[in-house]
């Protein structure tokens, strides 16, 4: 069994409303040295498969038609 | 005139639709979103408002996989008119029947108001009743209504006229509610059928609610 982990956040140059929140935030909390945060989610799942090539490919296309809405957002997939 | 309003599990706005429309004389019917084909002598398909599977993913991306929307791309691609309000303008969008997608608005808040909107093209069936650069006063209400959509895609919205409304005060200058890309509030296919905004107008069809300007945006479809 795999696991996979999909990171998916905004495209750069799409403007990450919470981040600049949080980014904001920290600043006024002191937190100084930091240059930008980006607020993305993490999906994981389990696969049956223990073939790492086919759980990628299976996952890219999930990421494609579902997990990620690749007009505004990014995607990372690592397996564990 | 039939029109047929897409019920998703937690779509919240079909009863004011199926007003809106049932009080300017359309015969009515509301689809649940298993259904496997739309009612017979569809003339009109609505998406209506409301969190679709909970918002859950992002906004209307899980609604679109609903057996129902299969149907719709196919009556959208066969020149059929639809329209999506709210949820029903993200589920579009992530249908991929509307460009763009929306994001969650600027200042992180969910907005509910009233607000005023500058029709921008009206050389479509949805606006034909008003007049370009008229302004209308109509209720917001959502968490993700910013408009994204890249500079490409913004070229092609203006050369095609596909921008119909834009967000406003109550003098057309701009006032930008949720941080949409060029104060965007509502826009069209290419080909001029499928239709989709943030804006309520079924919820703005009596004076006594504070507007009945949406009285003209739902006759348009209707006359």
């Amino acid at each position: 069994m795999i696991k996979a982990i999909v990171n998916i956040s905004l495209k750069t140059g799409v403007l990450d409303s919470q981040g600049k929140a949080v980014h904001h935030a920290l600043d006024s909390l002191d937190f100084k040295g930091v240059s930008d945060v980006r607020i993305g989610k993490q999906i994981i799942l389990k696969l049956d498969t223990d073939d790492k090539m086919k759980g990628m490919k299976d996952v890219e296309k999930m990421c494609e038609e579902l997990l990620a809405n690749t007009v505004i957002e990014d995607y990372e997939i690592e397996l564990v | 005139m039939k029109v047929s309003i897409v019920q998703f599990p937690g779509t919240n706005c079909e009863y004011d639709t199926r007003d809106a429309f049932q009080r300017l004389g359309a015969t009515t019917e509301i689809v649940w979103h298993k259904a496997q084909i739309l009612p017979e002598n569809t003339d009109l398909l609505v998406i209506a408002g409301g969190f679709s599977y909970g918002d859950y993913l992002r906004c209307g991306a899980i609604a679109r996989f609903s057996p129902i929307m299969k149907e719709v791309t196919t009556y959208a691609n066969n020149g059929g008119t639809v329209l999506g309000i709210c949820n029903g303008f993200q589920v579009l969008t992530e249908a991929g029947l509307l460009p763009g997608a929306l994001k969650r608005n600027d200042n992180l808040h969910f907005i509910s108001k009233h607000h005023h909107l500058k029709v921008i093209n009206n050389d479509n069936i949805f606006l034909k009743k008003l007049p370009v650069n008229s302004i209308i006063n109509i209720p917001i209400a959502h968490h993700d209504g910013n408009y994204f959509i890249d500079k490409n895609g913004l070229i092609e919205l203006e050369k095609n006229n596909q921008i119909l409304l834009k967000y406003t005060n109550a003098h057309g200058e701009i006032q930008n509610p949720n941080g949409s890309v060029k104060s965007i509030a509502g826009i069209c296919n290419k080909d001029k059928n499928v239709f989709g905004l943030m804006p309520h107008p079924e919820r703005a069809m009596e004076l006594i609610l504070g507007s009945d300007d949406g009285l003209a945006m739902i006759q348009g479809f209707l006359q």
